[in-house]
């Protein structure tokens, strides 16, 4: 009879969100591995009915404050579907770059301050930079340029307020775009070292045949636009979504997780799904840097998102320049547009992962229905049985290590928790067997 | 010298940041602080900002921020916790200093509402309100905005620790409007505007991008809220759309909530 053991270890920290693991043994028998997210409901979709159209961006994008633009796209695709309008090419344009700052300003936040540290050793992105200053250095850089770029756009980096049903409301400034060239060209090369860098970091051998889903578009790599593609399945149009992706509840977690209606299953969203399913419309940069680094894909091991996040930085510095560069005019800055009774949805590349929205709107402008599916709740069920398959590898006598290591398995996937708060707590329980 | 060197060290002061109910965007602001973070970093040890580090140290701590409202038990109990670990306890945004867009709730029916959005309400363990953290313990500061303005985060946590009062303006947005030459969008093109009794600290955002102020800063000290939507009334701004733009990020703000209720029940007895 093995002894019972419990073992409570606080806190998964550099993570958004807040939570706890709990894992259960019976010897070296897993008996249950849940991911508990504790983050207090906010009831977004409850207090969105009766608000009308164009408060909703302003409204949503407080879901999350490290990827407010995300929930604004979303949101704003969906309600322009359902009253049919038609933006110009020019706010397509300045959407995607818009988006662009949100990845730089996420992903590079996440490689250098949250997930690089575990490669490294380190408590926190600051305590890395004791030991690699100029990484460090480069790494806050860059993340600045993302917010510089949301500056100028939206006008703020966390909950911008320039966008807005049917484009923005105030053109963006052609001059302060401009301004922003140098910087991004040093910036493209300076993602490139940064990608090389995280690359030569070592590795655990994990892989897991995923089913991998992501929005995927004939001309581009996929953000605001596209259809839901993935490796198992054939394409679905983002109409098709809550028919063959459900949300359920389960009771130690305050986010409800996603699967597929089908079997049930899990599946990936976020940089790894995208770049094995989009690899061939990364811009040229980016597609040069993956050959030179042998990054094969399909690639299954999700601790080498880092590489994922850090290709895609590249491809959106490239984006970003070309963008700049042609400095698209805008006028009207906005387009006008009656209000009609309808239902629209949308998906959109959040930096973590595909981002559902659907509404249902009346002929007075007024939100009846609201739907959202963040991407932290797609990735739930996979991060647990994940957790399930890597862990009998990393159980030891040390309780710590094993928690640090499950840990580092987490924060691979950039969890958005936040849609919650900073604290996920390891609490493995060890039954008698 | 080496001896006075570690014994500055030790006396480094401890920086702590914790999150209730809310989005994150705040405590993302001391991380946009980019440059500014690394000499925080060098000026305070950082005891507890699980967001940043996985090394965290117990209390007491000499500067806590708090980031959320509470909309939980559990929450409730923990903010005490909070309290007696702290020499002066901040509050850092819309959601811990007058409750944030979660707040709606308490307008609304808090069951239906549970029940809308969550198959099995059961699961759940929540207040009927979100309510900001001054409602349950002493706050020392609170420094305002949706999210706060990371420059002043900067000034107030330098303020700190140099023993000084932070001081910060709390006049209106139209102050800042005149300040950066934007015309006035509410009486040049009648747009709806709190500008007026909003508080400074965004620099006049969004007027300066053709839009009217959403109030994320909260009311501005001595502040007429009744003067403005009279005027906003009288200008063709129906009760429908001026009630919304009461309730939002600040609605339950005390000069937010009381107008917004004021015009919300005069808007009931018309329809009656």
């Amino acid at each position: 009879m093995t002894e019972s053991r419990s073992i409570k270890v606080k806190a998964l920290t550099r993570v958004e969100g807040e939570g706890a693991l709990h894992i259960r043994l019976a010897g070296d028998v897993i008996e249950a591995v849940e991911l508990n997210i504790y983050e207090p409901p906010r009831y977004f979709e409850a207090f969105l009915r009766g608000r009308s159209v164009e408060e909703v961006p302003d409204i949503t994008a407080r879901i999350c404050g490290i990827c407010p633009v995300a929930y604004q796209m979303s949101s704003i695709h969906a309600i322009e579907n359902a009253l049919k309008i038609q933006c110009s090419s020019e706010t397509r344009l300045l959407r995607r770059l818009l988006y662009c700052g949100e990845w730089i300003e996420s992903h590079v936040l996440h490689t250098h301050l949250l997930h690089a540290p575990d490669f490294l050793g380190c408590a926190s992105g600051l305590e890395m930079g004791q030991s690699y200053p100029d990484e460090l250095k480069r790494g806050l850089r860059l993340k600045k340029h993302g917010n510089q770029l949301l500056d100028v756009l939206g006008g703020r980096s966390v909950h911008p307020i320039n966008s807005t049903v049917g484009g923005f409301y105030r053109a963006p400034s052609r001059q302060r775009l401009q301004k922003l060239i140098p910087d991004f060209e040093w910036g493209l090369q300076a993602a490139i070292e940064a990608t090389r860098w995280v690359a030569g970091f070592d590795f655990p051998d994990f892989q897991h045949d995923y089913e991998m889903i992501s929005l995927s578009h004939p001309d581009e790599y996929p953000m605001n636009e596209g259809e839901i593609v993935s490796n198992k399945r054939p394409a679905i149009s983002v109409d098709r979504f809550e028919q063959e992706f459900q949300e359920y509840q389960v009771p130690h977690s305050t986010a409800l997780q996603a699967n597929r209606v089908e079997e049930n299953s899990s599946y990936l969203v976020g940089p790894l799904a995208r770049i094995n399913l989009n690899r061939d419309r990364l811009s040229a940069k980016a597609k040069r840097l993956a050959d030179e680094l042998h990054f094969e894909t399909p690639c299954t091991n999700i601790f080498r998102s880092i590489i994922a996040r850090g290709l895609e930085v590249v491809h959106v510095y490239e984006e970003a320049l070309d963008i700049l560069r042609q400095a698209p005019a805008l006028s009207p800055a906005k387009i006008s547009y009656e209000y009609q009774a309808g239902e629209g949805c949308a998906a959109t590349e959040a930096p973590r992962g595909l981002l559902y929205h659907r509404y249902v709107v009346d002929e007075t402008g007024l939100v009846k229905q609201a739907q959202i599916i963040p991407p932290t709740s797609q990735n739930q069920l996979q991060i647990e049985k994940d957790l399930r398959r890597f862990l009998p590898g990393v159980l030891c006598d040390d309780d710590q290590q094993t928690a640090r290591d499950c840990e580092w398995l987490i924060r691979s996937y950039d969890p958005c928790i936040s849609c919650a708060t900073h604290f996920l707590k390891l609490d493995i329980e060890r039954l008698k067997s | 010298m080496e001896s006075e060197q570690s014994s500055r060290e030790i006396k480094k002061p401890k920086l702590a940041v914790f999150k209730f109910a809310s989005c994150d965007g705040c405590q993302l602001s001391l991380l946009n602080a980019e440059e500014d973070l690394v000499a925080i970093g060098e000026a305070v040890e950082i005891s507890h900002f699980l967001e940043a580090s996985s090394r965290f140290t117990s209390g007491p701590y000499d500067l806590t921020l708090v980031e959320g409202s509470i909309t939980t038990p559990g929450d409730r109990i923990r903010i005490q916790e909070v309290r007696k670990q702290s020499r002066y306890l901040v509050t850092i945004g819309a959601c811990a200093t007058a409750g944030g867009i979660q707040a709606l709730r308490n307008w609304g029916d808090h069951e239906e509402f549970q029940r809308m959005v969550y198959p099995h309400p059961e699961f759940l363990d929540t207040l009927a309100t979100s309510t900001a953290i001054s409602d349950h313990v002493q706050v020392d500061f609170e420094l305002r905005g949706c999210p706060v303005n990371k420059d002043q985060l900067v000034e107030l946590i330098t303020d700190i620790l140099h023993q000084r009062k932070p001081r910060f303006s709390r006049h209106s947005v139209c102050i800042e409007c005149k300040k950066s030459g934007t015309v006035c969008v509410a009486v040049s093109r009648g747009i709806p505007c709190l500008g007026p009794i909003t508080q400074a600290g965004c620099g006049g955002l969004c007027p300066g991008y053709d839009r009217g102020c959403y109030g994320c800063f909260g009311p501005a000290a001595q502040t007429n809220v009744s003067g403005l939507s009279h005027w906003l009334l009288k200008h063709n701004v129906p009760k429908t759309e001026l009630v919304p733009l009461l309730r939002n990020f600040n609605a339950d703000a005390t000069p937010f909530r009381e107008e917004g209720n004021r015009l919300s029940s005069e808007q009931d007895t018309e329809v009656e």
